[in-house]
């Protein structure tokens, strides 16, 4: 029950202290937005993206043509070879036969023309189907199979998808880089706001030492204090991230340029999003000030 | 019976210099003990190490029971709670006023709030500040803010009251005044009393026992009433 009492009294020391050093504090506080905004940002679209090239995994395939040349023999081994290819999940085999048949069912004006073709004659071509492990290696994939002899020709998913994975995950990994240099700069600033927290008290830690106060006891209250800042720090950014999304989501219809990108339904993302930048909030205001105690405080 | 042991304490601080010479000493419980002795002599450093804020270099020191030689960094705080400390410069907290001042060393270690508020008001009434809770330390004369650093020095009851030349800013009245309250605060509440003082006035007239040091070496221990005036 001591603890409560302690961290209770901690907690209202801490608001008068975010208040007294407020210009700092404040500092602090815009610092951690600018972060936790950034945090915010790549957790919608490390999300985003990993949620739209899933779905493209299962829809994305390639195609690739077999030459009218090569003869049954060589079409049997094909799929081996492909097989082999290491990024390569599941080939399915669909005969030129097949695809007329499918063809001629879809539009009466195929079926006339093509129900004259016996199988010598029809010029279309057989085709494999490939499912891919990784697609953002698909582009290498397909010119792997493009390079056995027997395939004429290799097509897949609309060109740009690849790219815009791309774009995607070099975003990503830009904010990740801005994220951690920015949480450096922040805990910096934490720790600069809490070292002049302690020496405006210095009189007071050295009364509470003298009087018997445990260390934990004299050091929670600045810990707290960080604690405070960055959850401060945190409600700019999960209101941005709560409105921001929902009204991007909604202005988009939920798609993003064309639909291939479906955008991950606001709720409940948004709310689980908007828990993990609290957090983090907290605990790199904790880290920063715990830092400060250890190096300022020496108890 | 004993309550402080000092047994062969040597003290050298870093950088060299050796502040106390193989102490030993002995304190009973319920004592009123002055330390006296030329400026550098060790009184600083003997109490100090009592409150276990320097630790000695040999030797042992023992406090009701309590090896204070042997207790860790972390655990420094519960031998604290047990003491009182009052310094020649009060060491309040400017901004709080008298009550504030005394409550803030129960909030400190944890005390309940209900506990607070009458402990607070006895240690007033017991140093005869009850009429002035709301004041704050810069309006109080020097000795008024010595008996507030004394009543929150008693707050907790402690067994043991450290004082370093709690008169060294007062002049001889309030000097008096001050020592009157701790012989008090030693007879009413059974608290042992080691004061440090540069005073030969109140030691002459207080016939207590004195423990006078010399260059870091103990001069002589005179027991109750055995105190004369030597030029030390
Ligand atoms: N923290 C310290 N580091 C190094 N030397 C110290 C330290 N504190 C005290 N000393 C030295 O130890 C010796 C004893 O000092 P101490 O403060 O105990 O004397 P004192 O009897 O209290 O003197 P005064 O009457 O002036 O207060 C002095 O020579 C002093 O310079
Ligand atoms: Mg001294």
């Amino acid at each position: 029950m001591r603890f409560f009492r302690i961290v209770g009294r901690s907690i209202r020391d801490a608001f008068k202290s975010v208040g007294r050093n407020f210009s700092l504090s404040l500092a602090s506080i815009s610092c951690i937005i600018v972060t936790l905004v950034i945090v915010a940002l790549s957790i919608v679209i490390t999300y985003n993206v990993d949620n739209f090239t899933s779905e493209l995994k299962k829809d994305l395939t390639i195609v690739a043509f077999v030459s009218n040349e090569a003869d049954k023999a060589d079409v049997d081994k094909l799929k081996t070879d492909i097989q082999e290819i290491s990024n390569v999940e599941k080939v399915t085999f669909k005969s030129k036969s097949d695809i007329k048949d499918e063809m001629m069912k879809e539009d009466e004006a195929f079926e006339n023309v093509m129900k004259q073709w016996d199988e010598e004659e029809n010029p279309l071509q057989n085709t494999y189907l490939i499912k891919v492990k990784d697609i953002e290696k698909i582009s290498e994939t397909a010119t792997a199979i493009n390079n056995l002899s027997a395939i004429d020709t290799v097509k897949y998913g609309e060109g740009m998808v690849d790219q815009l994975v791309t774009v995607f995950k070099t975003a990503q990994k830009v904010s990740i880089v801005a994220v951690i240099a920015l949480v450096l700069m922040t805990m910096f600033l934490i720790v600069n706001t809490i070292k002049l927290t302690i020496f405006s008290r210095k009189r007071e830690i050295s009364i509470m030492r003298l009087v018997g106060a445990s260390n934990f006891a004299i050091k929670i209250p600045f810990v707290v204090e960080g604690m405070i800042l960055g959850f401060l720090g945190s409600l700019v950014p999960v209101g941005l991230l709560i409105y921001g999304y929902k009204s991007l989501y909604n202005y988009f219809g939920g798609r993003l340029f064309t639909d291939i990108i479906k955008l991950v339904k606001p709720e409940p993302f948004i709310y689980y999003a908007a828990g993990i930048v609290v957090v983090i909030g907290i605990i790199v205001g904790m880290i920063g000030s715990g830092r400060a105690v250890r190096k300022y405080l020496k108890v | 019976m004993e309550f402080i042991r000092f047994n062969n304490v040597t003290k050298q601080y870093k950088n060299g210099v050796v502040a106390i010479y193989d102490l030993n000493l002995s304190i009973e419980k319920g004592d009123f003990c002055f330390i006296i002795g030329g400026s550098g002599s060790g009184k600083s450093t003997l109490i100090k190490m009592l409150y276990r804020e320097e630790k000695p270099t040999r030797g042992e020191i023992i406090i009701g029971g309590l090896k204070v030689n042997k207790l860790r960094n972390a655990n420094v705080y519960k031998l604290r709670r047990k003491l009182g400390i009052v310094f020649q410069d009060y060491r309040l907290l400017p901004k709080s006023n008298v009550y504030e001042n005394v409550a803030f060393a129960l909030e400190a270690i944890g005390a309940k709030k209900k506990e607070i508020r009458p402990k607070v008001l006895k240690a007033l009434e017991l140093v005869g500040l009850k009429s002035k809770l709301r004041d704050y330390p810069d309006n109080l004369s020097g000795g008024e803010q010595q008996r507030v650093a004394i009543a929150r020095a008693i707050v907790n009851e402690p067994k043991l009251l450290i004082c370093d030349e709690p008169t060294g800013n007062l002049d001889p009245v309030m000097s008096m005044e001050i020592v009157d309250l701790l012989e008090e605060i030693n007879k009413k509440e059974g608290t042992t009393v080691v004061m440090v003082t540069h005073d030969k006035v109140i030691v002459d007239k207080k016939k207590k026992h004195v423990i006078a040091l010399k260059e870091g070496h103990l001069y002589k221990d005179y027991k109750e009433g055995e105190y004369i005036d030597e030029i030390l």
